[in-house]
């Protein structure tokens, strides 16, 4: 042992030297501020904004705006649009979550790719196709012309694109976890002699229900607001194949500032209620775990 | 290089994870810092190495003050727990990164590197594996590259954080030997965590016994085990059966030949092989029953049960060579005689 | 196809799937590459090379390539502030990050025109003191592309940071390596390939986006005019064939650059031993 070169005041406190895993005090601050000053430039700005021009000529002009015959009509079809949309994607993101998950088959990864490829295309091409098989120009035109059947420039084209553009969001949030799940419990529920609907109820549900409700969120947030696909196979007529979107655009166009912000802050207003409902999901999932 | 550790506290909250820690270790020793898990061994090694900071106290090594100094200037090679190799750097680049991070008037040149690498990668056996990565290496492998790694730099002090902890049973057996040798040929002074007080025993120079934050007792691992400071160490280090005279097993100790009265504590440790058996020739008297005998390869170790009149029975321990075992002919059930030929008494 | 699984009901959950996929997205986009067979090549050659048509697709991909590599450079900073730091408010700030996947394209549009416009909040304030108008120009499309993009990237990179273990961190500070080095070296290496993500991701969206941006674009045909809005003013002019030409044009260009950053992403995967 060394002769000790320097006295030891065993009692000093220890100041702050930088440890490993710590960043200086200065490239933290900074590093918050910037972040910070980016959220809010392009996030909360926006937000605000929605709100503030919705109400900006007071609320009379709000209600009035909102209880226009076109406006209402807008939101119905919205609204059947989801209804329509929602159930069928959701209902088809698990099967195809279960049978990727449980089975072994050739052709399983190209499957998943091909799951996701709405994903990846425009909006704008994802209703240029429905007006390709479906409009007067399209494969079925003359059929459905002879038919008196009206797909494109009507609800029926508005709900097909739209279930083009929704089509990955439930399946990919389920498929992800199933994954990770395995089958163990399931196997065990059969072992027990439970059925294949009382095993998916009482065992495969309770264990994929919040990624399933998280996948239902996002499909719905996005079916009623999607604006691309849906803009080309409406056709924009007033109360008839507006959703609220649309009508949104109808009105800006228009100089209608306070109708598209009413419309506009609906809209907003489902998107917060989406951001609230989806952090609690969040947190429920994260607590379970 | 020698370490001195002055008063080191550190509290988590309310939880106080160590407290007032005064330690000396000398040049070139080999240290095991032994207890259970969460006496605040590993803190101590981290606060040692700068990655956490102590409350209050000093850290001196070799006569300097390095209390705060951060961890990247304080001259010490540290090798975690899960060797935290550089999952996307070569074995190669993992062990030149800590003279690749060197400014730039210190750096040596890349065969200067290159050459220095290669030097560790022989010495931990593993040149071959140079370009391979982490993800592709065994658990012991990456063990040693860890410790080439940090040994790249030259440090004055390694520590080593359960440096066996992850590794297989097998794996453990070869490495401790290994990493006993290495010290041997390099003589760096080193410390390393442990909760095994077998692996502490067998590779260390000197052994640190602590718990609930505080030094129990240091020294070298025989005298450790012959001359335990207090019930926890003897407990700890070992096995032991433990007698307690308020729990009436004073007559008993008594007819084992223990002379118990001179109070030189209520507690007594006796070490299964300081424990002798016989056949008992009176079948009345014998006090004590065999039960049950496991083979731990040379050694046997044998089950009894004490029936003494007013003590409970009780489950005791004596272990002995197999040769010597056969030679008694016992059988279940045999009353045997006991003699306690050496015990440690404490408070 | 084979299943040797006890679990019931591949049947029909694979029957199902593919049925629907057929039926919602497999039928519908393979028309337009049946459409496309009906242009022979000059008359395709003739429509592609337009100006018009070739400065919207310049438009369109340099707009979305610096928004998604300024969103990547922005949304890096913001997950590790997310991840690393504990501030006032993080929980709300987390939370708000997905509110461009959540707000309906158009309402976002609207809202960033009338931020940006000359006689808006910010457009105004960003004349005044810079002299640049973003509103109506090019610089209009980068910014609702970023508004688009952050979740994306945030998203992408916030998982990773979450799991990278601290112990390589401290592993390089006790070779001596400064803060600089340890992230340079160690830290961003790791995380690169899932902020690679992140900008594919972005920059997959941005190219096709439309919603968001024709409120802010101006869309000046060779100036501000992106491929989507082209598509759709050729169908508003019953062009169906330039529509459908324009359309399979982007989606092939599309799925290339995708498949290139996938390939970019293995190689650095492999590199980094991470495969």
């Amino acid at each position: 042992m060394n002769a000790t070169a320097q006295p030891i005041n065993p009692g000093k406190l220890v100041e702050r030297h930088q440890l490993a895993v710590q960043d200086p005090d200065w490239v933290r601050w900074s590093l918050i501020v910037i972040a910070l000053s980016f959220i809010s430039l392009f996030i909360c700005l926006p937000l605000g904004l929605v709100i503030f021009k919705a109400f900006s000529k007071g609320l009379e002009a709000y209600w009035s705006a909102l209880a226009q015959p076109d406006t209402l009509a807008a939101i119905r079809l919205t609204l059947l649009t989801a209804v329509v949309t929602v159930p069928l994607n959701t209902v088809f993101g698990v099967a195809a979550a279960w049978a990727i998950t449980r089975f072994d088959f050739k052709g399983k990864s190209f499957l998943t790719t091909l799951i996701d490829l709405p994903f990846s295309v425009s909006p704008v091409i994802s209703g240029l196709i429905f007006v390709l098989l479906f409009g007067a120009e399209g494969w079925f035109g003359d059929w459905l012309i002879e038919h008196d059947i009206k797909i494109i420039f009507a609800a029926p084209g508005i709900i097909l694109a739209t279930l083009f553009i929704t089509f990955p969001f439930v399946a990919r949030q389920l498929i992800p976890l199933m994954q990770e799940m395995g089958n163990q419990e399931e196997e065990a529920a059969l072992s027990l002699g439970a059925s294949g609907w009382k095993m998916f109820w009482s065992v495969t549900l309770p264990n994929i229900k919040w990624a399933l409700l998280y996948g239902v969120l996002l499909c719905n947030a996005r079916a009623m607001g999607e604006f691309g696909a849906v803009s080309v196979v409406s056709g924009h007529i007033r109360g008839l194949t507006n959703t609220l979107p649309l009508h949104v655009e109808v009105n800006y166009n228009e100089y209608n500032i306070v109708g598209a912000f009413a419309g506009a802050s609906i809209l907003a207003a489902l998107a917060i209620v989406t951001l609230i409902l989806k952090t609690a999901l969040e947190w429920k999932s994260e607590a379970e775990r | 290089m020698s370490i001195l550790l002055s008063n080191i506290s550190k509290k988590f909250g309310a939880f106080s994870a160590l407290d007032n820690i005064n330690l000396e270790i000398p040049e070139g020793e080999l240290v095991a810092l032994l207890g259970p898990s969460g006496c605040g061994k590993t803190t101590l090694l981290r606060i040692i190495a700068g990655l956490e900071r102590a409350d209050q106290g000093r850290i001196l090594i070799s006569g300097q003050d390095r209390t705060e100094h951060d961890v990247s200037k304080r001259g010490i090679g540290f090798v975690f727990q899960h060797y935290a190799l550089f999952r996307h750097m070569t074995v190669f680049e993992n062990v030149a990164f800590g003279l690749r991070v060197k400014p730039r008037r210190d750096r040596p040149s890349n065969e200067v590197i290159a050459k220095k690498v290669h030097a560790l990668l022989e010495l931990v056996q593993l040149d071959w594996l140079h370009d391979r990565y982490p993800d592709q290496l065994s658990g012991g492998q990456r063990q040693r590259i860890a410790l080439a790694r940090a040994l790249a730099v030259e440090p004055s002090v390694l520590l080593l954080d359960e440096p066996f902890g992850a590794l297989d049973a097998s794996v453990r057996k070869d490495l401790r030997q290994w990493l006993r040798n290495l010290h041997h040929d390099l003589n760096v002074t080193s410390i390393f965590v442990t909760h095994d007080q077998e692996e502490a025993m067998e590779v260390a120079s000197q052994v640190v016994v602590l718990n609930h934050g505080k030094i129990e007792q240091q020294g070298a691992p025989s005298e450790i085990y012959d001359h335990p400071s207090n019930a926890f160490v003897s407990g700890f280090i070992g096995q032991t059966n433990v007698f307690n005279l308020e729990h009436q097993d004073t007559d008993w100790l008594q007819t084992a030949g223990l002379s118990t009265l001179q109070q030189q504590g209520k507690i007594v440790h006796v070490r299964p092989h300081d424990i002798v058996i016989e056949k008992s020739a009176l079948d009345s008297d014998a006090f004590v029953t065999l039960k049950d005998w496991q083979h731990l390869g040379a050694l046997i170790r044998i089950e009894l049960v004490k029936n003494s009149v007013n003590g409970q029975p009780a489950s005791v321990y004596a272990e002995m060579p197999n040769e010597q075992f056969k030679r008694l002919h016992l059988n279940k059930g045999d009353k045997v005689d006991l003699k306690i030929r050496h015990a440690h008494w404490f408070h | 196809m084979s299943q040797n699984s006890i679990m019931p009901g591949f049947r029909p959950t694979i029957g199902f799937t593919v049925v629907y996929l057929s039926l919602v997205v497999l039928i519908p986009l393979s028309t337009l590459v049946f459409k496309s067979f009906q242009l022979n090549w000059d008359d395709y050659v003739h429509i592609i090379t337009n100006k018009r048509v070739l400065s919207s697709f310049r438009v369109s991909f340099t707009t979305a390539l610096a928004a998604s590599l300024i969103a990547s450079f922005f949304g890096f900073i913001v997950a590790w502030v997310l991840v690393r730091y504990s501030f006032f408010g993080k929980r709300f700030f987390h939370a708000l990050i997905d509110f461009p996947f959540a707000l309906p394209t158009a309402v976002a549009g609207i809202v960033l025109a009338t931020v940006f416009q000359p006689s808006g909040f910010l457009g105004k304030l960003l004349i005044d003191t810079l002299g640049v108008q973003v509103a109506f120009k090019p610089l209009g499309i980068v910014m609702a592309l970023i508004f688009i993009s952050i979740p994306f990237v945030v998203r992408t990179v916030e998982p990773v940071l979450l799991e990278f273990e601290t112990s390589m961190e401290e592993a390089a500070s006790s070779l001596g390596a400064t803060r600089l080095q340890v992230f340079l070296k160690v830290i961003f290496p790791n995380v690169f390939p899932a902020l690679l993500t992140g900008f594919a991701l972005s920059f997959a969206r941005g190219v096709g986006e439309y919603g968001s941006v024709i409120f802010i674009a101006g869309n000046l045909p060779y100036v501000s005019e992106i491929v989507p809005l082209l598509i759709v003013t050729k169908l508003e002019q019953f062009d169906i064939q330039g529509a459908t030409a324009i359309a399979l044009t982007m989606l092939v260009i599309s799925f290339l650059l995708l498949l290139l950053i996938n390939m970019l992403q293995y190689w650095v995967r492999k590199r980094s031993g991470q495969l």
